[in-house]
């Protein structure tokens, strides 16, 4: 019964001056699907860094076995030659590559005097397709498939490697529910060939309906293993595990005080900056001060694309229809514009788009709104340090100075920058795209009560997300977006999570 | 590590803002805090302490500092707009053949057409800065890359440089154009063998340092941030006086101080506060930091592009007219290679590839290492091939050493 194919025992692993994992324990069973919970910062990729030898052996202490041998890896070609391979959250493809050749990538198919035989790689590449369900073209550049379909890539790559043990960080957190669905569908179907597999992931629905086991850690410590068929195993207590107490709710009660009108779009259209299509179609929207109003819609329906329009036509072509804030119409052809009518934008990818990683929280802080800092074009630098200051205190943003550099925060960390960034800007309406994607428990908690405060002091917030959940628990009115058209508007108090399904899957063929 | 509290707990508040009002107090964190930019100026104690041995003193005589200081700030003066359009994320290949352009036009007017000497002068900064929003055009609003727009820039502007010097070298220049970049301020207060006035300002510029740090200083604890520890503070400035004076007593035994180290000095002085203390300054920062994020934080984006390629130009010019001044005269082949002096110094100062890092004082450290190298080596009589190998070596090392710091950076988070 208890056949490991792994066992980590006792890994302590020290940075300078962190101690990141202390005496980890995790045992991995054959066949199983093992899943790592905590927060971001508790150590479950420093865990997976070690196990598949980024952390060569020597940097930590501890012990691996894998398959009954003690193991030592001295790079991650060492542990994929054993058969262990990771699939990063941030996808290791090259978007101009075909899909072939991103599955052969370093471990091309060679025929006679070593070149490539592409007929061989192309027929092979379409076999291991199949197995991931993915209906594409093996010759297809990867740069042209969606994120969902690039994740069956990168798993068509590890199969095409021997893989026993694969490890997956964060695989659905990009991802749409029709495709983690598949995702997680294929990774029962692997795991019925015998195909062992870890995953990372804060959804712990998803944990739930697909995980044999689960491990939880906290601070570097293996809180502990939990079988998910044993009666109390569940979501409760793995956030219970993950935490160290009980959450009372995931979200903060908010008394809503409706006001007057914040925001109005009306019969906003945006066209694709290339492609001859609409990607907005005719929508018409309304904030109010004091409220939360959300948007669903699944990826592709034109949510990102509807606010980053709005947002000085950062996005698009061919964009008509009126925008108005608090009464008055604005037409805001650039970003600075928008930011001046007191539109603030805070964007789905805060890495990408959101913060300059290289610079400390202060810059980033003042990035958007350096014309309150200065005078004739000189910056108040003290100002700005106090600013930040201040920012840091009210959000609680966890770091030891505001010097410290933006990349080397957690990723609720980073939001509460970008959040800090955008209220600097004293915005009458605040647009959330996201906001709590691939962040902890806890910090969600703290972002959600940072908008309830927000809406309290009479600002508007419209949050953009892919988690209904989330938008059940904390906006006040919920529109659904399908195919670039608004299908519905519904009050939260008559809203369910398949009402809103429903809505979001409206019109989709006839809209195409 | 995170403590995740849905609430904010007061209690662990107080311990980081404590921390950081007694923070970077002793001078190893002061060194570790920014490894890379000590460790550009360590290297360059070094490198000048090795030269000065090798040479047996020469190197560090009167004479030969002045001559470090009017045979390169040229350079230096490249490498201050290098490093702001490097900040920027992006490179120029064309400021030799810009250097070129501006001395040939200042050439043809003032020894040519025998107009005075600032004609020259303006025609020659009026050239600079059409060059460059010609390259700011077609970099901030067409969006081609720099590297392409500049490599064609060189080889345009070399051709115009041939064409207007009708392909012969032009000589001399009228007495006040050679004080641009041979002249020097001396006698205005006497001196027994020696210069009282670089003293003078010397300790003027000494004292301004002193003055405007501890200014910063007061501001700083006003606004309760962390400060060095006084001692330390004095340390630094006494350390840093002690060279200015050492400097402006060797530069007052030769021969005063040079016109060109005033400019030089008031353009470091001047492009130090810009990239610092204005809204240009961190817009730069920005875009080179996350080009979509500045974007999306309201940075006018192309404009600042645009003004930074001009930027560029009119360094140009102002390095052309410090060379065609001290060579006297305009030559069809003059700036061959600044282009390459001037990058190399931005990235020996700290400059990263993918931009977003950098600093002008680093840029200039960088361009007097290479100085520093280049004239000892000169004064050592080290063959021109050896000197090119060293070069080239010493900038390959120096970017190897970001890279290598950068990973250990990584690897601690």
């Amino acid at each position: 019964m208890d056949d490991e194919i792994l066992r980590m025992r006792g890994i302590t692993k020290t940075f300078p001056g962190v101690t990141a994992l202390e005496d980890v324990n995790l045992a991995v069973r054959r066949g199983e699907i093992h899943a790592i919970c905590g927060e971001n910062g508790a150590g479950k990729s420093t865990l997976m860094k070690v196990l598949s030898g980024v952390h060569p052996t020597g940097s930590y202490d501890g012990e691996i076995t894998f398959d009954g041998q003690p193991v030592r890896f001295a790079g991650i070609r060492d542990s994929e030659h054993v058969g262990i391979v990771i699939i990063h959250q941030e996808l290791a493809l090259v978007p101009h590559l075909s899909i072939a050749e991103n599955i052969f990538l370093g471990n091309e198919v060679t025929g006679r005097g070593g070149l490539i035989d592409w007929n061989k790689a192309n027929a092979e590449a379409r076999r291991l397709l199949d197995e991931v369900g993915l209906a594409e073209n093996a010759v297809t550049p990867v740069g042209q498939l969606g994120v969902g379909k690039q994740q069956l890539v990168e798993i068509a790559k590890a199969l095409s490697k021997d893989v026993k043990l694969l490890i997956l960080d964060e695989p659905t957190a990009a991802l749409n529910d029709t495709d983690s669905a598949h995702l997680l569908g294929l990774l029962r179907a692997l795991k019925e060939r015998g195909i062992t597999c870890i995953m990372i992931s804060h959804k712990l629905n998803e944990i739930v309906s697909v995980a044999d086991r689960t491990t939880v850690i906290r601070d570097g410590r293996t809180v502990e293993t939990m079988d998910m068929s044993e009666p109390d195993a569940g979501q409760d207590r793995i956030i219970r595990g993950m935490v160290g107490r009980d959450l009372d709710s995931f979200y903060p009660d908010r008394e809503s005080e409706v006001g007057e009108e914040v925001l109005r779009i009306e019969d906003w259209t945006v066209w694709h900056p290339t492609q001859d299509r609409k990607v907005v179609d005719g929508a018409s929207l309304t904030v109010r001060a004091g409220e939360v109003v959300g948007i669903a819609g699944l990826m592709g329906a034109g949510r990102t694309e509807l606010a980053m329009s709005v947002f000085g036509r950062s996005y698009g072509r061919n964009i008509s229809g009126r925008v108005f804030v608090r009464g008055e119409e604005v037409r805001a052809r650039t970003v600075a514009e928008a930011i001046e009518h007191g539109i603030a934008y805070a964007t789905e990818d805060r890495k990408r788009y959101g913060l300059n990683l290289i610079e400390d929280i202060r810059r980033n802080i003042s990035a958007a709104a350096l014309g309150k800092l200065s005078r004739r074009g000189w910056v108040n630098a003290n100002e700005e340090t106090k600013v930040a200051e201040d920012s840091r205190r009210a959000m609680n943003i966890k770091a030891p100075t505001v010097m410290s550099i933006v990349g080397k925060l957690s990723g609720g960390n980073q939001q509460k920058v970008v959040l800090s960034k955008w209220l600097f800007t004293d915005p009458e309406v605040l647009i959330l795209d996201e906001p709590t994607r691939g962040i902890d428990v806890g910090a969600k908690y703290e972002i959600y009560t940072i908008v309830n405060k927000l809406v309290a002091s009479g600002k508007a917030v419209l949050v953009i997300s892919s988690e209904l959940p989330e938008l059940l628990g904390i906006c006040d009115r919920i529109y659904t977006l399908s195919a670039g058209r608004i299908t519905g508007e519904v009050p939260v108090g008559d809203a369910t999570q398949e009402g809103l399904m429903a809505l979001m899957t409206k019109d989709r063929e006839l809209a195409g | 590590m995170t403590q995740t509290a849905p609430k904010a707990d007061p209690s662990q508040e107080a311990a980081p803002a404590a921390a950081l009002h007694t923070g970077s107090s002793d001078i190893r964190a002061l060194l570790t805090r920014n490894l890379r930019q000590s460790g550009i100026y360590i290297a360059f104690v070094a490198i000048v302490a090795l030269f000065a041995i090798l040479t047996g003193g020469t190197s560090l005589s009167p004479i030969n500092i002045t001559n470090i200081v009017l045979q390169y700030s040229y350079i230096l003066v490249l490498a201050i707009g290098m490093v702001i359009v490097i900040i920027a994320g992006h490179i120029d290949l064309s400021v030799g053949s810009v250097v070129a352009l501006t001395g040939a036009v200042s050439a043809v007017l003032v020894i040519g057409q025998g107009l005075p000497w600032w004609v020259g002068i303006l025609a020659a900064l009026a050239v600079g800065l059409v060059v460059g929003a010609w390259h700011g055009f077609w970099v901030a609003y067409v969006g081609i890359p720099a590297f392409i727009v500049t490599l064609a820039g060189m080889l345009l502007f070399r051709g115009l440089t041939l064409r207007v010097l009708d392909n012969i070298s032009l000589s001399p220049f009228t007495p006040e154009y050679q004080v641009v970049a041979s002249g020097f301020l001396n006698g205005l207060l006497g001196g027994e063998g020696f210069d009282a006035f670089t003293l003078l300002i010397g300790a003027i510029a000494v004292a301004g340092y002193a003055v405007s740090g501890f200014r910063t200083r007061v501001a700083r604890i006003t606004y309760m941030q962390p400060v060095e520890s006084f001692p330390l503070f004095v340390t630094r400035v006494v350390l840093v006086g002690a060279v200015v004076m050492a400097f402006a007593w060797q530069l007052a035994h030769a021969r005063g101080l040079p016109v060109v180290l005033i400019i030089l000095a008031a353009l470091v002085l001047a492009y130090g506060v810009i990239t610092r203390r204005t809204v240009f300054g961190r817009q730069v920062y920005a875009i080179g930091g996350n080009l979509s994020a500045a974007q999306l934080s309201g940075v006018r984006v192309r404009t600042v592009n645009f003004w930074i390629f001009v930027n560029m130009g009119l360094l140009s010019a102002i390095a052309g007219i410090i060379y065609s001044s001290r060579s006297n005269g305009a030559q069809p082949a003059a700036g061959n290679m600044f282009e390459l002096d001037a990058i190399a110094a931005a990235f020996i100062g700290g400059a990263a590839v993918t931009g977003g890092v950098g600093t002008v004082v680093g840029a200039m450290v960088g361009g007097l290492i290479m100085a520093v190298m280049s004239n000892g080596m000169q004064l050592m009589g080290v063959d021109q091939s050896i000197q090119s190998v060293v070069k080239g070596l010493v900038l390959l090392l120096a970017v190897a050493f970001d890279i290598y710091n950068k990973r250990r950076g990584a690897g601690a988070r």
